[in-house]
């Protein structure tokens, strides 16, 4: 891995010299091959779907804004969740109850707003949609900590624990609404699953792609006055820039892509007729910009990576995973930290039911099913390990991207479920192979 | 040492039990040590020794007796509380983290925090690097997880965790057990260097070669009980061997309550 030699010895400094340009470019920059490898397969994946489409069907739709704005989407859900996966599974503990504590907070939610709220506020009161939120975070909340409880201080292993609040949940919220579909969902509150009223358009989503941008410069800058200040060796000055360039690029693409995909006719249809615009509607482009459940996603994001890299909370989980025992010696509250780990998991399952249930303006008995195990998928995918200590945040949120690319290229190209399913099954077990083989060299 | 009898002891514990189901572990064992004193406890694999040192450590709770740190009845019910009347422990397993770097295992439970109320990893670095630098100046691999670490260098990061924060008491399982003789000599010095700032230390060993000439005094416990103590000035090697296998008392030691007639 990255190494920093201080004041290199003759062997070191010949190592230097000697090693090849690639070495010495991630050394330079800092960047974790892995990552590279991620992002390498992950555009493997896009253009090989967008050429089986363009050689096979004729029409390459992958790679179109409309796509990807979609892929960005659809990808949100399962995203956010994978997030608190990650901290679940360093800490050697799995979640199995994701899915049925996502659908049981969005038949609550569906309740709240739908039956209980309007009959106190009125139909469409402002408020309901925040309380509706806070409810859903909530009972989120109370279920991990249940889930938390159960596993700390009553020591019942977190797989029978969450295989119980597997079946537990989905019958709870079976017996909610027996059964029922509720539809539809409070309008602002529908507004967070995204859809063109549900996106920021063009220009919030180039002020949000600016402040991404002053943000990483900050990071860069204020990273290399660090180091300067307690002597630390620091990267070479084409590396920063590099990393400055590459970022704000990144970022800046992004916004352009995002920005490229217009309205559907239709909408700009309604949308005109409502605010009395003359213009012919062929030339009218409103684009989508972010879609608000991608700035959720981005923000738990930015939120999650914190947690786990800048506050004690998340050295700990790391420390309780990598040696449980060293981390309980050192006089950390181990159990309690567990507790907090599955609460904090149950409110992302929560975050993750208001942004599905919105998608789909309404929610159903089945919402989420199967969601624990794309999440795991993802955030294995993305790197974290099973046997303990080891996951990036930014891993599992590009493990969700693979699954969801795979999912939606699959279906873009005509491939039926069951094919789906293999296929997804299959790359799995191959990709936590090659991680395996990648960590025994990595030493 | 002579003036022992005068000083009050840093830590005594007082006829301390504990039992595991039916087994009595630990059985009224007692032993006390004093400011910048070695003091081994010895015995077999299962004598008890590493359990009654767990004691003071705070990671068991025991059945019976008293722990007194100087002078004063101490009330130890986990790690937390151990450490906070300054008892440090380096592990037989060495207890560290071994996903994250040695700055954060130093730190591991006290991290220093920015203003904002997050990790400080640039001071603890900092911190990190003076205090390695004093204990083993050869240690430079600051960023990379413990798991890439020889056992020797992840010997001086558990021993550099304990110092750091001003021990008063240092209790070692077994510290050299995973050393090779350039590592081992390096221990004995720290611990040298340790005993001159006035801490006491306690080594567990079942190997009295690892700790006799370290050792200012020995306590040999053997299933549980204490066989007796005695300076080790006063008895040989092997008569401590003699405790240690037959648990029978040298006429240079102070006969405990485990000791054959």
């Amino acid at each position: 891995m990255v190494q920093l030699v201080k004041e290199p010895g003759t062997e070191k400094a010949a190592r230097v010299e000697n090693e090849p340009f690639f070495t010495r470019f991630l050394r330079s920059t800092e960047i974790d091959a892995r990552l590279l490898g991620m992002l390498g397969a992950l555009a493997l994946i896009w253009i090989g779907f967008h050429l089986y489409g363009q050689l096979v069907n004729g029409f390459g739709a992958f790679l179109t804004p409309r796509n990807l704005w979609n892929l960005s989407v659809q990808t949100a859900s399962i995203g956010v969740m994978a997030t608190g996966m990650v901290l679940v599974i360093v800490t050697r503990h799995i979640d199995l109850s994701v899915g049925s504590i996502m659908g049981f907070c969005a038949m609550s939610m569906a309740i709240i707003q739908v039956w209980i709220l309007p009959e106190i506020l009125g139909l469409g009161h402002p408020m309901i949609w925040i309380i509706t939120v806070v409810c859903g975070l909530l009972i989120g909340a109370c279920i991990g900590a249940i889930h938390g409880y159960l596993v700390a201080y009553m020591s019942i292993p977190a797989f029978i624990v969450t295989l119980g609040g597997l079946l537990f949940w989905r019958g709870a919220a079976f017996l909610l609404a027996r059964g029922e579909t509720i539809s539809p969902v409070d309008d602002t509150f529908s507004k967070l699953g995204g859809g063109p009223y549900g996106s920021i358009g063009a220009i919030g989503s180039w002020i949000i792609g600016g402040i991404a941008c002053a943000v990483v410069l900050f990071l860069i800058w204020q990273g290399r006055g660090k180091r300067k200040r307690f002597n630390f060796p620091l990267r070479p000055v084409w590396a920063e820039f590099f990393l400055a360039i590459v970022g704000c690029g990144a970022i800046l693409g992004v916004v352009l892509l995002v920005n490229s995909y217009p309205w559907p006719k239709g909408i700009v249809r309604q949308y005109a007729a409502a605010n009395n615009i003359e213009t012919p509607i062929g030339e009218i482009f409103i684009s989508h910009g972010f879609a608000i459940p991608v700035i959720i996603l981005m923000a738990v994001g930015v939120g999650m990576t914190f947690l786990a890299t800048r506050t004690k909370f998340g050295r700990y989980v790391f420390a309780i995973g990598g040696n449980p025992e060293a981390a309980e010696l050192a006089g950390i509250a181990t159990r309690w930290v567990t507790v907090r780990i599955f609460m904090l998991m149950g409110t992302l399952c929560g975050l993750s039911a208001v942004i599905s249930s919105a998608r789909l303006n309404s929610a159903t008995n089945n919402l989420g099913t199967l969601d624990e195990l794309y999440v795991i998928a993802a955030a294995v995918i993305g790197g974290t390990s099973f046997s303990g200590g080891i996951g990036t945040i930014y891993g599992a949120i590009l493990g969700a991207l693979v699954m969801q690319s795979l999912q939606t290229g699959m279906v873009l190209i005509g491939f039926d479920a069951a094919i789906q399913q293999i296929v997804v099954g299959s790359v799995l077990v191959f990709a936590v192979w090659v991680d395996t083989v990648y960590r025994r060299r990595a030493k | 040492m002579n003036e022992n009898n005068q000083q009050t002891p840093l830590v005594e514990l007082r006829d301390i039990s504990l039992a595991f189901g039916g087994i009595k572990a630990v059985d009224e064992a007692s032993v006390s040590l004093y400011p910048g004193e070695v003091v081994a406890i010895l015995g077999h694999n299962g004598a008890g020794k590493s359990t009654l040192i767990k004691v003071l450590s705070g990671a068991y709770s025991r059945d019976s007796g008293d722990i007194m740190i100087r002078g004063d009845k101490a009330v130890i019910n986990n790690p937390r509380d151990a450490k906070s009347y300054g008892i440090e422990t380096i592990y037989q397993t060495l207890a560290v983290a071994d996903n994250v770097d040695a700055a954060a295992n130093l730190y591991l439970g006290r991290e220093i925090l920015t203003r904002w109320g997050t990790l400080d990893d640039v001071a603890m670095e900092s911190e990190a690097r003076k205090v390695m630098g004093r204990l083993n100046p050869n240690f430079e691999r600051f960023k990379e997880p413990v798991s890439k670490l020889s056992g020797g260098q992840r010997q001086s990061v558990a021993i550099a965790r304990a110092i750091l924060f001003n021990a008063q008491i240092l209790i070692m399982d077994e510290p050299t057990a995973a050393l090779g003789p350039q590592e081992t000599e390096q221990v004995g010095e720290l611990i040298q260097a340790l005993k001159r700032d006035g801490i006491g230390i306690f080594l567990i060993s079942h190997d009295i070669h690892d700790v006799f000439d370290l050792a200012d005094r020995v306590m040999v416990m053997k299933n549980g009980k204490t066989v007796g103590t005695a300076r080790t000035g006063d008895v040989s090697k092997d008569e401590v061997l003699g405790m240690i296998i037959m648990g029978k008392c040298p006429s240079g030691a102070e006969p405990g309550p485990g000791a054959v007639a």
